[in-house]
């Protein structure tokens, strides 16, 4: 059984912290390194699964309960579509962000900042769900 | 230097692809195209595309390895070895290869500066990004600002399949109300 070995254990405790904050790191500078919302995501929802693997689904679900990685995945997408009519409700179209901030370019990078965090949800969720999925039918 | 690791390169994702034909086992299958996609990440590293690698190795080699493995928990992880003959086939594989092959002819080179992709659309892009953004990374740009409806359609394909995979595999509440019985 996996969970008996220490080694393998121990790694992933020590690793799931990092890559989490890893993936916050990929989640907030995508403006100015490689990167981005889906990319966080999915390094996000990593660390989760790495947890799993070793620890048990359980485990992971004391982390990140199934109730909040489901709702994890509209609410993304409902954070997306929320900046859009923000920018309608500003007086632009849909999805200008640069009618959110008095300054064009800061609402263009606010606008970003918050729609990359949007994807970055949704699929964070996303991935833990199917991978919950998939590991429930396993066991 | 460059071109011969793209060679290097190249050769391993050629080799792993011709492995991972030739083998039976489900798992080593599995961990041979994890390696796979990390080899692809870093083709993409070599062309600058780090993005495209950041995700190519953390979907191709993550996520979808464990994926697979799960699947193949549920079933046989060894397959049937098969009889019939490769001759038909072979020759259409080579022929498709070889029209492949004929089509890239008429491709602009890689890096052209005068190819279409870089010249029209995406020549704006990158001179006016810096001033209507302000944002130094252009493909973030892209992606949120100038094409923020292709993202905006992206997350939701990307909550759609998770919909149609929850609705497949059986959602939580289903199987929850099957032990209370």
């Amino acid at each position: 059984m996996i969970a008996d070995q220490v080694i393998l254990r121990t790694t992933a405790r020590l690793l799931t912290p990092i890559i989490w904050l890893f993936a916050l790191y990929v989640q907030t500078h995508g403006d100015y390194g490689p990167g981005g919302g889906f990319q966080a995501g999915v390094l996000f929802a990593a660390g989760f699964i790495l947890y799993a693997l070793v620890n048990g689904l359980g485990a992971a679900e004391a982390l990140v309960p199934v109730r909040v990685s489901e709702a994890m995945m509209p609410l993304g997408v409902l954070l997306y579509v929320g900046v859009g009519f923000a920018g309608m409700l500003a007086g632009g179209n849909f999805l200008d962000y640069g009618v959110l901030a008095d300054d064009p370019k800061k609402g263009q990078h606010l606008g970003i900042i918050v729609i990359e965090l949007g994807v970055g949800i949704t699929v964070a969720g996303v991935m833990i769900q199917i991978f919950s999925a998939f590991a429930r039918r396993s066991s | 230097m460059e071109a011969l690791i793209a060679l290097v390169l190249m050769s391993f994702l050629a080799v792993i692809a011709v492995a991972i034909l030739r083998l039976r086992d489900g798992i080593t299958a599995v961990m041979l195209s994890g390696i796979y996609s990390l080899v692809s990440a870093g083709v993409f590293v070599l062309m600058d595309a780090v993005d495209v690698a950041f995700t190519e190795a953390a979907v191709g080699g993550g996520i979808s390895t464990v994926l697979l493995l799960a699947t193949l928990h549920r079933t046989n992880r060894l397959t049937r070895p098969t009889h019939h003959r490769a001759a038909v086939p072979l020759i259409v594989v080579l022929i498709t290869g070889a029209a492949l092959v004929y089509g890239t002819w008429d491709m602009p080179h890689y890096g052209d500066a005068d190819s279409p992709p870089n010249q029209h659309v995406g020549l704006r892009y990158v001179e006016e990004s810096p001033k209507t953004t302000g944002i130094p990374n252009v493909v973030t740009s892209v992606l949120s600002s100038y094409r923020g409806y292709d993202t905006l359609g992206e997350a939701t394909v990307v909550l759609t399949a998770a919909v149609g995979v929850l609705a497949l595999l059986g959602a939580r509440r289903r199987k929850d109300a099957a032990h209370d019985r």
